[in-house]
């Protein structure tokens, strides 16, 4: 019992550091996403989840900061970014159309800069 | 911001529970210093009692520690032995899993005691889960679970003391102790000792109303915590010795033990653990751990009912190896691992030999599904091979909804399989002129089958605000149906007049439990919080002897709790108050139709109230005192112990107990502490 599970322990850590060297299955990234309620959150969160290989997304509604973990072997951050913005929220550079922007639910529509006359 | 992800983390993985988010939710429950919650995010129908609401009701420890609870109902303890046995869904506490930190804990021989052998302020917190729970700790529960998570020394206070007295002259005192032994290392020493010293005999019928008791229990647990690295760690070392000594005023067991001068009774329990945990988070996957907990335990209990003699010694090894990690990302969730337990049993029941084996192995799988909004899903399965129970499989479901704010929707399917520990789970038994009488002769346990139920539930709670007060309703309904069980009938009228018997049978025909609750709670002023709830249950065996609800059960309960706080002013002094009313609806009670009159029962008991009342006075966050009263309406249990003028007659019976047979009883306490 005592050597199975050594055994396993092993296993797993062979196996983290194998992830480790190659440095993108379980990237980290905070990028600021600009938004104000509970209900942002969760199309946030959303957004980033339906990305392919976001493991974990995680968005503060007091920092308006977006913790993620991808799997750069089958996304970027550049996708994901593309993702929210797709829904209506900007995300660091990427900036949400005035389409997706005004789909917004009322409470969702955050202060933004104007990007375009 | 990291760091305090992985701190959460690893507190997550202490539990080393697939339901990680009901930890999370607890975390958040006590900064709202709530004492009893309901989240309307978690999956299953959990509800979270904190270190708060133990404190409502000071006395004593575990089995006490529901009264201000609406989900399980305390009974009363036997005439003799005075120990609270619990049910939930109407069910008693071997249909539950009962668990302390995730490792199973009151099962086989400590089933009718156990519960008492867990002094209170050990308790950090518990969580009860109505239905069939997670698949991760067992197949053995029915009705529910419960896990008692004890202090951690990691966050305790360096002193602790509680000294307790009540005018039934029980006499309480625990010292709590925590030591820094590295930076990576603490240590707590949790000491308790409690004594009832005086005879009492309120209702002048010859017998003690509480036992005499005498119990010692240490432990002491050694936590390891490193966050960089990703590691916890416990280490638990407990002893515990526990005697009662109970009967006639004038027993005396040095001269009377094994003679019919007397009738008395002594139960000497010792036990002694030794559990670890070690747990691990995947550096850079804190969505990933992996846990691994071990548990030895040797239970020895030795003792004799009048002429009965019961003897049974467990030892027992228990090994659980979790893996938690996510498919594709964090709303999708699993966990999967081995169990193994192994208990070898020396049970004797006067020149009876039981002793035996019981050994399983298996392995389970649990996936979460949680759409970070307003649903999610827990589904569990497991395989176990055992070697009486053979090769079986337990699936289980959770599944909660909100359908629209405040409102939460839950339902819950499962099957739960065990073996029943006949003589073990029903000791009060001993304490009667009954024979024991078991009918079937082919089964593996006692001559028995398996017990097997399915359960299913379906619960709805709205919050919502009255008058500017928040204000919650709800109601559950469970159902467990039996496919198999261990009849345990005190019914059938004995086939020689003038004796009497308790058969044991595997069921033929139907048995099934309903339960309904309806709960409805309030804030009525700032700081003054009402909880009520009325339960309904319907629960019927076919017996030999027809179909009849279960023995000792109401069918009508209603439940209340005033609680009252005042503002905490400079130095933190306080007041607190509790008040808890409980009314039970009549119930059947055990065949004594055959008895001569004056010995008879009627078929029902009456219906009564119960009112408990504590006052708490916090002088400064160092010190407080507390008083109380419970069952101040004084309702006494008019014949006790039937038979009580010839012990060792046909007709005596000590274990047939509806109601309080003490009546009123105070008491006061203090707790001091060091932070």
């Amino acid at each position: 019992m005592k050597n199975l599970f050594l055994g396993m322990m092993l296993l797993m850590v062979t196996l983290s550091t194998q992830a480790q060297a190659k440095k993108n299955k379980n990237a980290k990234y905070t990028i600021e996403v600009n938004g104000n309620c509970e209900q942002c959150q969760r199309r946030i969160q959303k957004a980033a989840f339906s990305v392919n290989g976001v493991k974990t997304a995680s968005w503060s509604i007091e920092t308006h900061k977006l913790d993620l973990t991808l799997n750069e072997e089958k996304t970027s951050i550049a996708a994901v970014k593309k993702a929210i913005a797709k829904v209506g929220h900007d995300a660091d550079e990427v900036k949400a159309t005035k389409e997706d922007y005004d789909n917004l639910h009322t409470c969702c529509k955050y202060e933004r800069e104007e990007t375009k006359k | 911001m990291k760091k305090q992800i992985s701190i959460l983390l690893l507190s997550l993985l202490c539990a080393f529970s697939s339901y990680s988010q009901d930890t999370l939710q607890a975390v958040k429950v006590i900064s709202k210093n709530k004492g009893l919650q309901k989240s309307s995010k978690i999956t299953a129908n959990t509800t979270l009692v904190t270190s708060k609401e133990l404190l409502k009701a000071a006395c004593c420890n575990l089995a006490e520690s529901f009264e201000t609870n609406p989900s399980i109902d305390v009974n009363f303890s036997d005439a003799l032995t005075g120990t609270k046995q619990i049910k939930m869904l109407g069910l008693t506490s071997p249909y539950l899993l009962i668990a302390e930190e995730n490792i199973p804990s009151v099962r086989g021989a400590s089933q009718a005691y156990g519960l008492s052998f867990t002094p209170g302020t050990w308790i950090e917190s518990i969580q009860i889960t109505k239905g069939a729970g997670s698949v991760i700790n067992g197949y053995e529960s029915i009705s529910g679970q419960i896990n008692t998570e004890l202090l951690k020394p990691i966050n305790n206070i360096p002193f602790f003391l509680n000294a307790y007295g009540s005018t039934d002259s029980r006499f309480e005192l625990n010292t709590h102790f925590n030591a820094k032994i590295s930076d990576k290392w603490t240590s707590a020493l949790f000491v308790h000792g409690n004594t009832r010293t005086g005879k009492m005999d309120m209702n002048d019928d010859g017998f003690l109303d509480n036992p005499l008791a005498k119990q010692v229990n240490v432990l002491n647990r050694y936590q390891y915590y490193n966050a960089e690295k990703g590691w916890v760690s416990f280490i638990n070392f407990r002893y515990m010795n526990d005697k009662k000594q109970t009967g006639e005023i004038d027993f005396d067991p040095d001269t009377d033990k094994g003679t019919t001068n007397f009738w008395g009774s002594e139960i000497n329990t010792e036990r002694f653990d030794v559990s670890s945990k070690v747990g691990y988070v995947f550096k850079d996957m804190p969505y990933q751990s992996i846990g691994f907990q071990n548990a030895f335990d040797s239970h020895n209990q030795e003792s004799y009912f009048g002429l009965n003699q019961y003897n049974i010694k467990q030892s027992s090894f228990y090994s659980n190896l979790i893996f938690n990690s996510i498919i594709s990302n964090t709303m999708h969730k699993f966990a999967t691992g081995l169990n193994f337990t192994y208990d070898k049993y020396q049970e004797f029941v006067n020149v009876n030999d039981y002793s035996r084996i019981d050994n399983s192995i298996g392995a389970f799988f649990e996936y979460t599904y949680d759409n970070d909004s307003n649903f999610s899903l827990i589904a569990g399965g497991r395989v176990d091979n055992h070697n009486r129970l053979g090769i079986f499989i337990t699936p289980r479901l959770h599944i909660r909804y909100n359908p629209w704010e405040k409102a939460t929707l839950r339902v819950s399917a499962g099957r739960g399989k065990r073996s029943a520990n006949i003589f073990a789970e029903n000791q009060p038994l001993f304490a009667s002129s009954r024979t024991f009488d078991i009918l079937n002769s082919n089964g593996k346990i006692y001559g028995l089958d398996p017990e097997i139920a399915w359960n299913y539930g379906l619960s709805f709670n709205q919050k919502f605000t009255i008058f500017g007060r928040s204000a919650d309703a709800g109601f559950d309904f469970y159902k467990t149906d039996f496919t198999k069980q261990v009849v345990v009938d005190l019914y059938t009228a004995p086939a020689i007049p003038g004796t009497h018997q308790v058969l044991f049978y595997n069921l033929n025909g139907k048995s099934y439990a309903n339960s309904l609750q309806v709960d409805f709670n309030v804030e009525l002023v700032k700081h003054l919080d009402l909880r009520t709830a009325y339960k309904y249950y319907d629960i019927q065996t076919d017996y030999l002897s027809g179909t009849s609800e279960r023995p000792l059960q109401a069918k009508h309960r209603f439940f209340a709790n005033l609680g009252y706080e005042t503002h905490i002013v400079e130095k933190g002094k306080q007041w607190k108050f509790d008040f808890t009313y409980n009314w039970m609806g009549e119930q059947k009670l055990p065949e004594t139709a055959s008895n001569p009159v004056e010995d008879r029962l009627p078929e029902y008991s009456p219906s009564f109230s119960l009112m408990n009342a504590q006052i708490t006075r916090t002088f400064s966050s160092v010190f407080e005192v507390y008083i109380g009263g419970e069952n101040i309406g004084n309702y006494k249990q008019e014949k006790a112990i039937l038979g009580s003028e010839n012990p060792f007659g046909t007709t005596f019976d000590a274990s047939i107990a509806y109601a309080p047979v003490f009546g009123q009883m105070y008491y006061a306490g203090l707790r001091f502490k060091i932070k």
